[in-house]
């Protein structure tokens, strides 16, 4: 296996620091001849530092970014943004020393962590402070040391305060004993991220204060004559009265968007223009991490099918697309193979429709091919929040936990199938912090996503992923645990069952065995599920093995299940993956007990 | 009363904050606030030029925060009407805060102290309603609600109108308030959000007394209604 010629170059100036790069990304910095051109026009910006090997010396640190053409501090590995790439290798021993330089009173906390994520390995070296190890204070070193058991892409981040979202995070690749099951000539990691120039502490109190701020796809009083026009005014008032009911906004796909964030490439913005070379005719692996803190991007490469070879990191059956929906801490490896065209365009919108981010593919630097224009914002229907297919039925009160009575047979759209009417648990009753009940749920591992159907373009399921081998455990779960992703969009909290990670006590498994976690959304957001040290192995709609993942991602309405095997002893951390959805309360521990 | 009230609020804070000693520090239960000027307008009525303002703001968790709420008007110069309210607030239901306190009015004539007791929050059709009950120190009740609505003309220009109802219990002849529903105004502002937190406006609203409040009006010179044209702002932090 070769690796390209980037990765040679980035390694060979390994103390270039990033915010040089940073720069780079900014167009109308360079555009005022202060910058010296020297030293950028030799290859693209975000280009990996990679370090490989079993030996590791990670500083984390403050390093000046300009992304936005305003002056911040990030949190970075080795004055790296993102964290230089780490190489492993299946079967041997890392050791990587962790050591905390931040100065005193940094404004994201004097404490630091580093969290590998999708990794398997000994509770006490997952990073979570309060659950794996105390953290690692101001001027201390944590040596962190495992065997690496397993291989493919993964990525690593900060789990301290709100680190993760000012740059602590970076691609984690470890190579396999065994060949791998495909071919390719080059390999590229295109990270997806979020960077926001306000301090994430900001963003989070202005959460609480204004949880709709970053949304300006409200519908107006004008959409209101419009749907009354198409759909009728009857339809059009029943739609309104049913979303007034609720008090909530169709089009609330993300709680942060672009009107605050600006989506980074490698580490670059859409100006940088990160550039992965080709020539006609290869196979260009690309490694995509969605290392963002809330955002989940629909990506795609127009002229461009992408075979999706693995996903969190694991084999699974080549399936072949034109677009993929990714959510924060998933990970897809997809091979291209581009020829015809010397460029291509590599196009992350967000799924609110809000942004984008590109980088290009192409046969030299400084090419690029025409970038797509932002889809048009999709509009939740009640079906998506598994509230049925029609605007007749209302959906269900918390104080009326169960409506098994019901109405459950409108729902025509195709991925809609199997629905399960369903109760919930009694903390959610009465629960001024729990806004919305599904009343009807299915897996829909078959649908896209909002936003993404009938497209005209061929979309990445969950239902189209299938691993590359059978359940690695092979048993029958002996039971059950169901867990419901409840909110407050309003009061802006999040959490399990209508409590908050504060106010619950720990699941509890038993070494060594199967179990089955069921998670039913109830709210009208996206969660992407983390558990971590153990594997969540993705059930079909029949309650068979599919996929093996990290991280699950749950859309609106939906009721997913999957296999966990309690084979790691210890206390971990399980959560929603959306940064500001955890800290406000969407997070367990797990305690795996002998 | 009042400090007592705040005293029991800060407790009830800390206590939250106690509990999260030696887990996972998240921030699940951290102490957030809003400062949110909702009215700072100048008006030209039928019965002189004058300013007003109406104002909220909350200290505190998800589930227990300080309130303090005020709102007044200025005619040439004199403070017409004023109160300042100091509140306890606790999440009861999905869409709703139940809030407890008291309530101190300033002039004209003596300054009056009330309990109160209330809610706020959400109304189907994204309605936000106050309705508070008070009991003065004398035995006097009163009762106040206030519903408002953003109706989106785009998503920056927003038309909202308002209603406000106040009731009372008894005659006073004091503040010319008569037993029963006492006043009701109603108002259109139409606001431009040049940042989410700052938005100029315009707007008009409609004052009417009723009953022996409109009479106590008339019978010291001034009309049962009032039509007035304010421009103001709004704005929150």
């Amino acid at each position: 296996m070769s690796f390209d010629l980037p990765y040679r170059g980035a390694l060979a100036q390994p103390s270039r620091r990033r915010f040089v790069q940073g720069l780079a990304a900014g167009g109308a910095i360079a555009g005022l001849g202060l910058w010296p051109r020297a030293t950028w026009a030799l290859q693209s910006a975000g280009l990996p530092t990679v370090l490989t090997g079993t030996e590791f010396d990670l500083r984390i640190g403050e390093t000046p970014m300009n992304f936005t053409g305003r002056a911040r501090t990030a949190i970075t590995v080795n004055d790296s943004l993102p964290a230089p790439l780490l190489r492993w290798r299946e079967g041997t021993t890392v050791n990587l020393r962790v050591s905390n330089a931040l100065p005193r009173g940094s404004m994201h906390g004097e404490q630091t962590s580093i969290h590998w994520h999708g990794i398997v390995l000994p509770a006490n070296m997952d990073g979570v402070p309060g659950i794996s190890f105390d953290g690692i204070g101001r001027g201390e070193t944590y040596q962190y040391r495992f065997d690496v058991r397993q291989a493919g892409t993964y990525w690593y981040h900060s789990h301290s305060a709100f680190q993760e979202q000012v740059g602590l995070y970076g691609p984690l690749i470890i190579d396999p004993m065994a060949p791998e099951p495909f071919a390719f000539d080059r390999d590229y990691v295109v990270m997806l991220t979020d960077w926001t120039d306000l301090d994430p502490a900001a963003l989070f109190a202005r959460l609480k204060k204004m949880p709709g701020y970053d949304n300006y796809g409200k519908r107006t009083v004008a959409d209101f004559f419009r749907d009354a026009r198409r759909e009728g005014l009857h339809a059009t008032l029943e739609d309104r009265a049913m979303w007034g009911g609720m008090r909530m906004t169709p089009t609330d796909l993300s709680d942060v968007n672009a009107h605050t964030y600006t989506y980074l490439l490698n580490g670059t913005t859409s100006l940088g223009n990160w550039t992965g070379l080709f020539r006609s005719g290869e196979k260009v692996r690309l490694r995509f991490i969605n290392g963002a803190s809330m955002t989940h991007f629909d990506v795609r490469i127009p002229g461009l099918k992408m075979t999706v070879v693995a996903a969190d990191g694991q084999y699974v059956h080549p399936v072949t697309v034109d677009e993929f929906r990714i959510a924060t801490a998933e990970t897809f490896d997809v091979i291209v193979e581009p020829s015809g065209q010397d460029a291509y365009t590599i196009f992350a919108q967000d799924m609110g429709r809000t942004g984008f981010v590109s980088g290009t593919l192409a046969v030299r630097e400084g090419l690029r091919a025409p970038v797509p224009e932002v889809d048009a914002r999709a509009v939740l229907s009640m079906a998506d929040m598994g509230h049925g297919g029609t605007a007749h039925e209302m959906p269900s009160m918390p104080d009326m936990p169960d409506m098994p009575g019901m109405d459950h047979g409108s729902m025509d759209h195709g991925s809609m199938d199997h629905a399960t009417p369903l109760s919930h648990p009694d903390s959610e009753s009465h629960n001024p912090f729990v806004d919305m009940q599904a009343t009807s749920l299915s897996a829909r591992l078959d649908d896209p996503g909002i936003g993404l159907r009938d497209n005209g373009r061929t979309v990445l399921s969950y239902g189209m992923l299938h691993s590359a081998f059978d359940d690695p455990d092979g048993r029958e779960p002996n039971r059950e645990i169901e867990l419901h992703l409840t909110g407050h969009m309003e009061r802006y909290a999040w959490g399990f069952n209508g409590e908050k990670f504060s106010q619950a006590q720990a699941l509890r498994m038993t070494y060594g065995e199967r179990l089955r976690i069921v998670l039913v959304n109830d709210t009208m957001m996206t969660h992407p599920i983390h558990l971590h040290g153990m594997w969540s192995d993705l059930e079909d709609e029949q309650g068979a093995f599919q996929v093996r993942k990290h991280t699950i991602d749950m859309p609106p309405g939906t009721r997913r299940s999957y296999r966990v095997r309690a084979d790691a002893l210890g206390r971990w951390a399980y959560h929603c993956h959306l940064l500001f959805h955890m800290e406000s309360g969407m997070m367990r521990e797990v305690k795996v007990e002998a | 009363m009042k400090a007592a009230l705040l005293a029991i609020a800060l407790a009830a804070i800390a206590c939250n904050a106690a509990a999260q000693e030696h887990m996972h520090a998240i921030h699940d239960n951290t102490v957030h606030s809003l400062v949110r000027m909702d009215r700072l307008e100048a008006f030209d009525a039928d019965r002189g030029t004058g300013q007003a303002w109406k104002a909220r703001a909350w200290i505190g968790t998800d589930t227990d925060k300080l309130w303090l709420r005020s709102e007044g008007e200025r005619v040439g110069g004199d403070t017409q009407a004023s109160d300042l309210e100091a509140l306890y607030g606790r999440p009861i239901a999905r869409w709703w805060d139940v809030l407890l306190g008291v309530r101190h009015d300033f002039g004209p004539g003596p300054s009056r102290d009330f309990a109160a007791i209330g809610v706020t929050g959400v109304a189907p059709g994204k309605i936000e309603l106050e309705a508070t009950a008070y009991i003065g120190s004398s035995g006097h009740a009163q009762a106040r609600i206030e519903a408002d609505y953003d109706a989106l003309l785009t998503n920056r220009l927003v038309l909202q109108p308002m209603l406000e109802l106040g009731f009372n219990g008894e005659d006073d002849p004091v503040r010319h308030l008569g037993s029963g529903l006492s006043t009701m105004e109603t108002g259109l502002r139409l606001r431009y959000e040049i940042d989410r937190r700052f938005a100029p406006y315009i707007g008009i609203v409609y004052e009417r007394a009723y009953g022996d409040t409109a009479a106590f009006r008339r019978s010291a010179g001034e009309g049962a209604s009032d039509t007035r044209i304010v421009a103001g702002v709004r704005f929150w932090f």
